[in-house]
């Protein structure tokens, strides 16, 4: 076993995990962060995604060790406590979610996508593009591009 | 997943030291590709040495006309270099398809070409562009790097340290991407360099390879037709699920195409 060290949204954390411990199971079990969900375990769902050093990763497809002295920003850490954040306030008020299992990697890509654009603008066909790596089985998308859209003008992003 | 050591040296003499002290041992950069694989347990090392906490392999230069990227550079940061979109934006723009966001943000170039997937975007930029690949050991041109199916001229331990690309006249990329991977089915890079016109094809066969009757052709006549009856051999071209050869020797001739449209 080896010690790992992340802080994670905000907070110093550390356990022990084996070399082979994926970042997402150290944030699920270890450190029991269970928004983060992982839903095909292949980098291909983005269910797990959570920030490294503030920008989306698939956390199924890199080793806890691999974070080690970074921060990790998760689902959890994104409200303010009982207030949502601007982009769950989208989600939930343009019926951006159904089950809601794609919904944690849905906003922190979402975030991602605030994240890279708030300098210029942002189109119904750049927030297409840019959740390719975030699979939804219920929704059909419209819904939660409409929240990512509605997020992000609250966040002060240029919608055209 | 095996059990393995995990160990991040801090540079690429490090790196490369530990690495020849253990024959088992292999080299881990964004992991978009060695993760899964391990996951598979299609490969069993005994160590991991993580490149991700070495400075030195990290950046993007401009200086005299020539870009490099140092091989541990995310695909998002090609993508998003104002140096990269200003002297060779086809190759911003091959950086911005490759997978998903969150696949840019950990993929490398370096990792990309040592793994030599025969439908990854980046062999077409290193053959098409006429780049160089610098390990820690030597120098190999782009034409020389890319050997087979997941096979480079790298030798057991050789590090990938950058690749420099000459700034092209012109240059596009072009691909049909798998719908849901984003892989390039066919990927077709056309570059007016200073020695000529290059054409170089990912994805299509076992790894990236030019096409010299093309490239003569567009030496006489730099138009889409002046290639419209030159075709690939389809014994060459890569048969699965996801494309017959027949379909993708076609997609070479359309890829081409496009690409030569897009600059001319």
């Amino acid at each position: 076993m080896t010690k790992v060290s992340v802080t994670v949204n905000g907070a110093a954390r550390s356990g022990e995990v084996e070399p082979r411990t994926l970042l997402v199971e150290f944030l699920r079990v270890g450190l029991g962060l269970t928004g983060t969900h992982v839903g095909c375990d292949t980098s291909q769902c983005g269910a797990c995604t959570v920030h490294l050093n503030g920008k989306p990763v698939k956390s199924c497809t890199m080793l806890a060790l691999q974070a080690d002295g970074q921060q990790v920003t998760t689902i959890e850490g994104v409200a303010k406590g009982d207030v949502l954040h601007p982009m769950q306030a989208a989600f939930k008020e343009c019926h951006g979610l159904q089950c809601g299992f794609c919904t944690p990697g849905m906003v922190m890509s979402a975030l991602g996508i605030v994240e890279r654009h708030k300098a210029d603008q942002l189109s119904e066909a750049v927030v297409r593009h840019e959740l390719e790596g975030n699979l939804c089985r219920c929704t059909g998308y419209q819904g939660i591009v409409n929240a990512v859209l509605m997020g992000a003008k609250a966040l002060g992003v240029k919608v055209v | 997943m095996h059990a393995f050591e995990y160990i991040r040296p801090a540079s690429v003499a490090d790196a490369a030291a530990k690495r020849s002290a253990n024959d088992d041992s292999t080299y881990l950069a964004g992991g978009m590709t060695l993760i899964p694989t391990l996951k598979q347990r299609l490969a069993q090392p005994s160590q991991l040495l993580d490149l991700g906490g070495i400075t030195e392999l990290k950046g993007i230069t401009l200086k005299d006309g020539v870009l490099t990227v140092g091989a541990m550079t995310s695909h998002a940061d090609v993508a998003a270099s104002s140096d990269v979109k200003k002297s060779i934006p086809a190759l911003a723009v091959l950086a911005g398809s490759i997978g998903d966001p969150q696949v840019r943000d950990r993929g490398t170039l370096g990792g990309s070409i040592a793994n030599s997937d025969p439908s990854a975007d980046y062999p077409a930029a290193v053959v098409g562009l006429g780049a160089t690949v610098h390990t820690n050991k030597r120098q190999i041109s782009g034409d020389q790097f890319f050997k087979g199916l997941f096979e480079t001229a790298l030798e057991p331990g050789e590090l990938i340290v950058k690749v420099s690309f000459p700034t092209p006249k012109r240059a596009a990329y072009m691909k049909f991407p798998n719908p849901a991977s984003r892989y390039a089915v066919v990927g077709v890079m056309v570059a007016e360099t200073a020695t000529g016109i290059r054409v170089a094809v990912t994805g299509a066969g076992a790894c990236a390879f030019r096409i010299p009757a093309m490239e003569a052709a567009l030496a006489k006549s730099f138009s889409a037709d002046a290639i419209k009856n030159i075709t690939v051999p389809v014994s060459d071209m890569n048969n699965d699920m996801h494309a017959t050869a027949e379909y993708r020797a076609h997609l070479v001739g359309v890829m081409a195409k496009r690409a030569i449209a897009a600059i001319a």
